[in-house]
């Protein structure tokens, strides 16, 4: 498609001349290293980093930047991912307090302590759980941490033996089944029925003596909402299993109707889907979690707590399941958190999800409107899953909106939906972006249909066309291999 | 309402094409006597008000002032070009470079990063990164006790208290026992190594800042068929023995000193560095190196068949989101400050730290000097750390990270030194311990 001969963009190794540099630190005269470390501890072979002006860099990271797909650059529709706006006057938020050390005396952090309390207690309000923690660093981080506090609490009953399972339904995300089996226990998966819910008559049979936990998104991967909900968390109590709310989907709800209320005994939260902190190419995420009351001494340490002398961190929780990482939290997005729900409110909240559940419905319609079809047709929450015609693939329609200067939609999830389309739009974009969204997919079934070759050859005009990934995979090469010089991994 | 863009007109249009009369009509399979609840959070606020309420808060902290805080993180210099680079809003706001072929910025990044931290530990394959030092700690020991089937660990005292507790809390879960071996003279003793352990892992340089026989104890761990894990300051790793040359498996570590913010606490980030042979057992994302259909060169997520997306319940971890832009924020500042630049902040951080330990021990303060450290090191104190920290707090000083009894020590705080240490500083903290008593008269004596 293209005359200009392909060519290799080239990495900051290659950039690299021996003796060049960019930034240089302070300076501090001294005695020589040996002396102050030892001979037999200093490193023979300085690591080959890159050497390169300052200009070089920022050209090499900028240029970088432009070969990268971002929600500020378009539409990011992934779903159950919650591209949306991430709020610029947040990342001003996060500098201002970005220098604190983990370590000072907590007299000389009590903003910060502060802040940290009042976002436990607003997480708390915002899902119906009587206490939070604020220490996971991601989602599955979070269920991994609510799956042993609910391991501990069977534990301190005696039923810590005999209860072995946890079920997931058979769209949850990869997460819940991963996190089960790290803390120990068997999975077992049941069954969806054909309105996308859980299969009431499957799950009933499922649960037992043995069931230690049922992880549940709601609304659940397939953006519907389970609308059996009261009775699934009756018939799990009744079995005496807990109830795990994965949170990946609260945005759909917040403020509308919270986890706890619906019967929840621990959820965790995404802060960087449904409180917009940015999700940084893959993280960091941050993922706190809530738990009723019955649970909360199992909570992991430090909790922020507010005592005589002000706001400190507390580790005095016998029972707690222990640390789950490094000092306080991803403290950087908890900031985040806390500015967009004190720049939104309740009334704000529910506008949000309102708008985000808007959008989806109305994409849902334009999309079947441009030949797509609904698995689950009727009214979705805030995501849906759609499906190209017979014959067409969703990885080439995917590929195909890479011309348009679109994100696909996340593509081949759930497994449970043959060629899945799930598609997330999110209420920060306008119905004119999901008009022409609508306009392309349609489009490119439209060109699929008068050129045969047209999807298996998209994209044309990204930055690179499509890979080789089995070669990837087989012949790994994971990082740079220098061609001359003393190397340190050679 | 701020970032929705719809108008009046916009919402009655989505309506119409949906065929609801009201969004809230669009909720109405919710349980209806759970639906709108009362929910007390503070009204909002505009954007002038937010930022002069968070700057109300911020100034109820104090960053400023003489810094020797260490113990897991540390203030070292960032040039202003590299939060600048790595902050830009492609990065800032992607997800996850599940489309590679608009995701070469961040995919290329990763693959550089990799060779960064590879070229840093003398190790083979770096991941893409961790959560932060602990966690990769606690997922090392799990890929240990995958590739050897043994159900051990030992781990040393020296490895950062917090670091062992989240090792505790990991590895209870399934049931692993864990050994912790007691220092001897501020570092960790040579220790036989039965054959059920899975690995041997020590911190270097240690919690209490002393530079560890490596060596030593990578071969008594090899000796019994464990895999040594070592978890490394990457900054130290300029001018000390990477864990490659000593024959290390698996190095683990906190990226924060690498560049990032302290941001009391968080986000940093954890690497994994492992030898190759261990490569099907690492946990997390991996950018591999491959062609497009055009035979360019292209970067792509790859052996994904480890993941969870792909594995479910028997991924060799449940991690999916990784700390990916902290990462990146570290290979634009090893790129920034270059193999010239990163050996000059660290001999500036290890200039500081002895020329305070030796101003200290010339005013009596309790100081093992024999045992060779690098930027940290512990001081032994009259009252108990974290007194001694408020004490200097009091004056106007950062320092005193507080060492636990189980170091039976007594009482004790760690102190650290960088190159951002100023002409006054190192007086500054001599000056504040004098006037809280833990100098005058103390005296040499120690046991």
């Amino acid at each position: 498609m293209t005359d200009v001969p392909a060519r290799d963009f080239p990495l900051l190794f290659e950039r690299s001349r021996p003796g060049r540099r960019a930034a240089r630190p302070p300076t501090v005269d001294g005695p020589d290293l040996a002396s102050l470390l030892g001979e037999d501890q200093l490193r023979e072979v300085p690591p080959r980093l890159p050497e390169v002006s300052e200009l070089d860099l920022v050209r090499h990271f900028t240029q970088l930047a432009h070969r990268q797909f971002s929600i500020d650059g378009n539409v990011y529709p992934l779903g159950s991912c919650t591209m949306k706006y991430n709020p610029k006057v947040h990342e001003e938020a996060a500098r201002l307090f970005q220098d604190l050390h983990p370590n000072q005396a907590p007299e000389t952090a009590q903003g910060t302590l502060r802040l940290l309390f009042e976002l436990q207690r607003d997480l708390g309000a915002l899902t119906g759980m009587d206490a939070v923690s604020l220490q996971p660093a991601a989602g599955a981080h979070g269920e991994l941490t609510g799956i042993l506090m609910i391991r501990a609490y069977h534990r301190a009953r005696g039923e810590g033996d005999r209860r072995s399972v946890v079920l997931v339904p058979d769209g949850a995300h990869g997460t819940n089944p991963a996190t089960a089996a790290m803390a120990g226990y068997r999975v077992v998966e049941v069954a969806s029925d054909a309105r996308g819910e859980v299969d009431l008559a499957a799950f009933t049979a499922a649960l037992g003596p043995e069931v230690a936990a049922v992880m549940l998104t709601n609304p659940n991967t397939v953006g519907v909402f389970e609308t059996r909900i009261l009775e699934i968390a009756r018939r799990a109590h009744e079995a005496g299993a807990q109830l795990y709310y994965d949170g990946a989907n609260l945005n759909a709800i917040v403020g509308r109707v919270r986890p706890g209320d619906m019967g929840f005994d621990v959820v965790h939260l995404n802060l960087h889907k449904t409180f917009t902190t940015p999700h940084g190419g893959g993280g960091p995420g941050t993922g706190p979690v809530g738990v009723k009351a019955h649970l909360a001494e199992y909570l992991p340490v430090p909790l922020v707590v507010e005592g005589n002398d002000g706001f400190r961190l507390s580790e005095d929780l016998p029972s707690s399941i222990g640390r789950m990482r490094s000092f306080v939290g991803n403290v950087g997005n908890l900031i985040r958190a806390y500015a967009y729900i004190r720049t939104l409110g309740l009334e704000g909240l529910r506008r949000v999800s309102g708008h985000a559940v808007l959008n989806a419905n109305y994409l849902r319609v334009r999309m079947q409107q441009a030949g797509y079809s609904i698995p689950y047709d009727r009214h979705n929450m805030h995501e849906f899953v759609a499906q190209p015609p017979e014959g067409v693939h969703t990885l080439d329609v995917a590929k195909a909106l890479l011309d348009y200067g679109m994100h696909p939609m996340t593509v081949y999830f759930p497994l449970i939906v043959k060629e899945a389309m799930m598609v997330e739009p999110t209420e920060t974009e306008s119905l004119e972006t999901l008009d022409a969204y609508a306009d392309a997919l349609g489009e490119i079934l439209r060109r699929a249909a008068e050129d045969d070759g047209y999807l298996a050859g998209a994209p044309y005009t990204t930055p690179v066309r499509r890979l080789d990934e089995v070669r990837a995979a087989r012949q790994p090469v994971l990082r740079h291999a220098f061609e001359e010089g003393p190397g340190s991994a050679e | 309402m701020p970032y929705l863009p719809h108008t009046e007109e916009d919402v009655r249009r989505a309506l119409d094409t949906i065929g609801v009369d009201s969004i809230d009509a669009l909720f109405d399979e919710l349980p209806a006597a759970l639906r709108n609840p009362d929910i007390d959070i503070p009204p909002a606020m505009d954007e002038t008000a937010l930022l002069a309420h968070l700057r109300g808060l911020a100034a109820q902290d104090r960053a400023q002032g003489p810094d020797f805080l260490g113990g897991g993180m540390r203030r070292h210099f960032i040039p202003a070009v590299t939060p600048h680079l790595a902050l830009q809003s492609e990065f800032v706001t992607a997800y996850t470079p599940y489309q590679p072929e608009v995701a070469q910025g961040i995919l290329q990044a990763t693959f550089e990063y990799q060779t960064m931290m590879s070229e840093l530990t003398g190790l083979d394959v770096s991941n893409a990164s961790m959560y932060d030092g602990a966690t990769a700690t606690a997922e090392a020991a799990l890929l240990a006790v995958r590739q050897t089937r043994r159900e051990r660990v030992l781990v040393s005292r020296g490895v950062h208290p917090e670091t062992r507790a989240v090792l505790g809390t990991y590895l209870e879960a399934l049931d692993i026992r864990i050994d912790t071996l007691d220092l001897e003279m501020l570092s960790t003793p040579v220790p036989s190594v039965d054959a059920d352990v899975a690995c041997v892992i020590v911190q270097q340089p240690n919690f209490l800042g002393s530079l560890e026989a490596m060596g030593a104890l990578t071969n008594a761990a090899h000796a019994a068929g464990a895999l040594l894990v070592a978890v490394v300051d990457p900054f130290s790793l300029a001018l000390v023995k990477p864990p490659g040359a000593y024959g290390a498996d698996i190095a683990v570590g906190d990226g924060q000193t690498l560049g990032n913010p302290t941001a009391y606490g968080g986000p940093s980030f954890g690497f994994m560095v492992v030898e190759s042979g261990l490569l099907r057992q690492l946990p997390g994302r991996l950018v591999g190196q491959t062609v497009d259909v055009d035979g360019r060169r292209a970067f792509v997520l790859t052996l994904q068949a480890r993941e969870q997306h792909i594995r479910r319940s028997k991924a060799k971890s449940n991690i999916c989101s990784n700390h990916q832009l902290t990462a990146l924020m570290a290979a634009v500042n090893l790129a920034a400050l270059g193999p010239q630049g990163l050996r000059e902040a660290a001999v500036g951080s290890v200039r500081q730290a002895h020329r305070l330990a030796d101003r200290l021990l010339a005013a009596g303060a309790g100081i093992e000097r024999s045992v060779p450290f690098f930027n940290e090191f512990t001081l032994r104190t009259r009252r108990p750390g974290h007194e001694v920290r408020s004490a200097l707090a009091g004056r106007g000083v950062h320092a005193g990270v507080p060492v636990g009894s189980e170091y039976g020590l007594g009482n004790a705080v760690v102190l650290a030194a960088t190159e951002l240490v100023r002409e006054g500083d190192i007086d500054a903290l001599v000056g504040a311990l004098e006037d809280v008593g833990e100098l005058a008269g103390h005296g040499v004596s120690h046991d």
